[in-house]
Parts: structure tokens; sequence; C-alpha cells
């Protein structure tokens, strides 16, 4: 839901944002701005650090070093994951602002489809439970998995767990998304309905923040595309030049790999 | 059954046996009736006791915080490495010399509790492992404090794995309410021992004490499956 005031600052800023497990540094320094309303793909190899840095945006990994500014304020994230300390409430109330779509769905098994969904807005935004109820059937109906609402997410298809899962997010009415490559995980033939659900949010004005190998997808739905190498930023700029004519050599070969490969299948 | 053919049982043994042992059982069965009573409400303190201190150590074990971890680990190393017996003796007629004096009751409860504690602790260590880091980082990525994610998403399908266990545990501490006998706890087992020592029939009464210990561990397996199905309906 784009807000015409803010539109032209970032909702969020990352400065020479660097993450270290043991000595390995997986992010070398990566700066980036999201604005309102943008749809941002984030392409590189395996382990290149992409999904490293989405995760340290809701700090499920925290950094080492740099700045994070979200709405704009920055994140205390040093004080972070101690258990006790008062910035971890502010943590979570960062985090409630973000939804996140993972890689493995992640619905939580033990809870109906529309329990899922509920969770949050109840525990976490102590969202009334009937209001949160009418919320999420009327974001079920618009993804057309409203008879599933009872149903256990076992009982699901992948590409129906995955829709679920960004109604749940949905559902916190977050002001960005964070999707960690979330198709692919999917049988190929499950992949296109997922995919058509995140260009519709796009297409809504979400503010998104995409790691992909779907380069098709990218192209068509990001306004910007950002390539990843060894934890710095190798490339970037609108999708159509970064991914139709990239400058950098690298950015070339991956995708020549990627895209080769996607045709191969 | 004359009363006097009851007395030449009770003194020639065995050979006497079928002619006054069910005499012998009607006359004394009352008194395992408040033993039995011991046994359920020590056993029900014991095995909430001993799930309380397990879930802390387990949830101290498994939060990445030393100051948290060692005194977890110290209670664990200590106790599984000590006998229960040696466990209720230090607590019981031990502690006093601190100037903590507990009557036997509760001594024998703390002493059940602490002990099964440290087994139930590993039990939920292994089921905290056994859930998927993305069920709670989903709950994190939602806003839910750490709390609210183990609470509302994480324990509830640890319970679920850990049921088969978590009952063989409790059936332990049930059977292990019969070493409170030596701390004078009027429990099944000292209770026995009193008959057994004024009748002289002790393969009667060991045998009628059997069953009754095991129609205790049965009702608590039966109870024990019937909610591991209940559990297992959702998924």
């Amino acid at each position: 839901m784009p807000d015409a005031a803010t539109a032209e600052s970032p909702i969020l800023q990352l400065r020479g944002l660097r993450k270290k497990f043991g000595d390995l540094e997986v992010l070398k320094g990566v700066t980036i701005d999201v604005r309102q309303g943008e749809v941002i793909a984030i392409v590189g190899v395996s382990g290149s650090g992409k999904s490293t840095l989405l995760r340290c945006v809701n700090l499920l990994e925290l950094p080492t070093d740099g700045d994070i500014v979200f709405d704009g304020k920055r994140v205390p994230y040093e004080s972070a994951g101690h258990v006790f300390s008062s910035a971890s409430r502010d943590i979570s109330r960062l985090r409630a602002e973000i939804g996140m779509v993972f890689q493995q769905f992640n619905l939580w098994p033990h809870k109906s489809v529309i329990e899922n969904v509920i969770e949050a807005p109840i525990t976490v935004r102590k969202i009334p439970r009937a209001k949160a109820i009418a919320d999420a059937e009327r974001l079920l109906d618009s993804i057309g998995l409203l008879e599933k609402r009872d149903e256990y997410p076992a009982r699901l298809s992948g590409g129906q767990q995955q829709r679920v899962a960004i109604v749940r997010a949905l559902a916190m009415k977050p002001k960005l998304m964070l999707f960690d490559e979330a198709t692919s995980a999917l049988d190929p033939e499950l992949v296109g309905e997922v995919l058509a659900l995140m260009a519709k949010l796009a297409e809504e004005g979400m503010t998104m923040m995409v790691v992909t190998h779907e380069i098709h997808f990218a192209r068509q739905v990001s306004d910007r595309t950002i390539f990843i190498d060894a934890g710095l930023i190798e490339e970037e700029g609108p999708s159509r030049e970064v991914l139709n004519n990239p400058r950098s050599e690298r950015t070339r070969q991956f995708l020549d790999r990627v895209l080769h490969d996607r045709g191969v299948e | 059954m004359s009363s006097s053919g009851q007395d030449i049982a009770s003194y020639s043994g065995m050979y006497n046996a079928v002619d006054g042992w069910w005499n012998q059982i009607e006359v004394y069965l009352p008194l395992f009736v408040p033993a039995s009573w011991v046994v359920i409400q020590v056993s029900v303190l014991s095995i909430v006791l001993s799930w309380a201190c397990g879930l802390v150590c387990a949830l101290a074990k498994t939060s990445g915080y030393r100051v948290l971890q060692y005194p977890a680990e110290f209670y664990l190393w200590f106790v599984r490495g000590t006998p229960l017996l040696t466990q209720i003796f230090l607590i019981y007629f031990g502690l006093p010399q601190l100037g903590i004096r507990l009557d036997p009751f509760t001594a024998g409860v703390v002493a059940l509790g602490v002990n099964g504690g440290a087994y139930v602790a590993e039990i939920i260590r292994g089921g905290l492992l056994g859930i998927p880091q993305g069920q709670r980082e989903s709950a994190l990525a939602l806003g839910m404090t750490y709390w609210q994610s183990m609470r509302r998403i994480v324990l509830p399908q640890v319970v679920r794995i850990i049921i088969p266990p978590i009952t063989n545990d409790a059936a332990s501490t049930i059977k292990n309410t019969s070493l409170l006998s030596t701390i004078t706890i009027m429990e099944l087992m000292l209770q026995t021992q009193v008959i057994v020592s004024s009748t002289f029939r002790p393969f009667e009464f060991y045998i009628l004490v059997s069953l009754i210990y095991l129609a205790m561990t049965t009702v608590l397996m039966v109870g024990m499956r019937w909610a591991e199905r209940r559990h297992a309906i959702a998924y």
C-alpha cells in the first residue's frame, strides 16, 4: 500500500552491511536503498550471500557491521538476540513490519490454514480474534484457498502451502516483503501459481525484495535487479538492463548459465 | 475357613496357603487404599515437577547462553551420575544440616521431581532439536518474541514427539516412589513390608502390590496413548 507522501523516501536503507560466520565473510559491505513500492530482484550464484543479505534485513541473522535504517529509524541490531533485553522487543516490532517468505514455506503443521494466518495478528498485533478471522478469510478468498481454511498444511500442495505462507505474512500488513527463493522448493508445475501471486502483489504496490533464480520473473516483475557475487554487489540497475545487457562479465556468465539450464529443462 | 484354620495357615506357611491367603488379603486390603493414594499423590506431583525442571533445563541448555548452560549441565551431570536413593537421603537427611527441613512427603516429591527432571530435560532437548529451525524462524519473522514462538509454535510440536519417551519416564517415577519407603512415607512398599512382617506371606502380598503398581502404570500408558492419538489427528 504505497503512501503518496513518502513515495520517494527509502523505506529501507542498508549501509555497508557486513556479515561474518566465524572467519568466513559472507557479506562484505552491501549498500542498498529500497523505495516504497519498489520491487527489487536479488540474483547470484548459491553461496554468494543473497539469502544472508535478506535474513539480515529482519535480523534472523545479525550483521557484523553496517547500518540498517528501516522507515527512517536505525535498527539497533547490536543488542538484539538477548532474550531478556528490551531491544529484543524493538526487534520483534521491526519484524512485525517486514513479511518474509521462506524457501521451505515453514507453515506450522500443528495449526490449520486459518490458524496459521491469524496466529501472528492475534499474538503480536493483539487484533481481536473475530476480526483476525474475517481478515484472514478475505485474504484466503483472494488467493482462492478459502475452502481450505480448516485443512492442515500437510494436506495442501507445495504451491498452495507457499501461497498460504505469503498470505500469512500479508495478514500482518507488512511495509516490506522479503522472498527467500520462494519457488526453489516447488515442483516445476507449481511454480507458476506462486509467481503469479507475487506478481499480483507487486502490481498492487507492495515493496518487495526477492531473492530468486527465476530470471524471467525478475525481468518482468522487478523494477531493479541487484547481482550479488562473493558478498558484494557486482552490478545493479533497472532489471531490463541488467538482465538483458549486463555490463559485468560475471553477471553475463551467471545469466548464461541460469538461462541455459532453464532452457534445457 | 475358621479362624483357627487361618492361624494355622499363617504359621505353616505355604502348605495351607490355599486355605488362608485370600482371607489374609481380604483383611489387609483396606490398608492398600491409603498407601495407593499416597503413591498417586507423590507420583503426580513429582511428574509435574520433573516436567517443569526438565523444561527449564532444556530451554537453558539450548539457549546459547553459557550462564544458563553451565548450571543446566551441572544439574544433568550430578543427577544422572548419582543413585536416586542417595539423592533421596541427601534431601531428607542431609539438607536439615543446612537448616532446610522437609517433611518426608515433600522431600520425596522434591527428590523424585528433581531426579526425573534431569531425564525429562534430555527428552525435551531432543524434541526441540527435532523441530526444524524454520518453524521458529517463521514465527520470529512475524514478530513473535522468543517466548511466544516457543509457547505457541515450537513446544506444541515438541509435546507430540516426546509423548512416548515421557510416558516411560513417568512410569519410572511411579515405580521409584517405592524407594520413599526408606524415608518413612507409608506408601505401597512400606505398607506391604509391614503387612508381610506380621503375616509371613511375602509371596502373596508382593504379588498383590505388583498388581497395584501394574494397574497404575497401565492406566498411565493407556492415558498417554490416548493423548498421543489425540495430538496426532491434526497432521
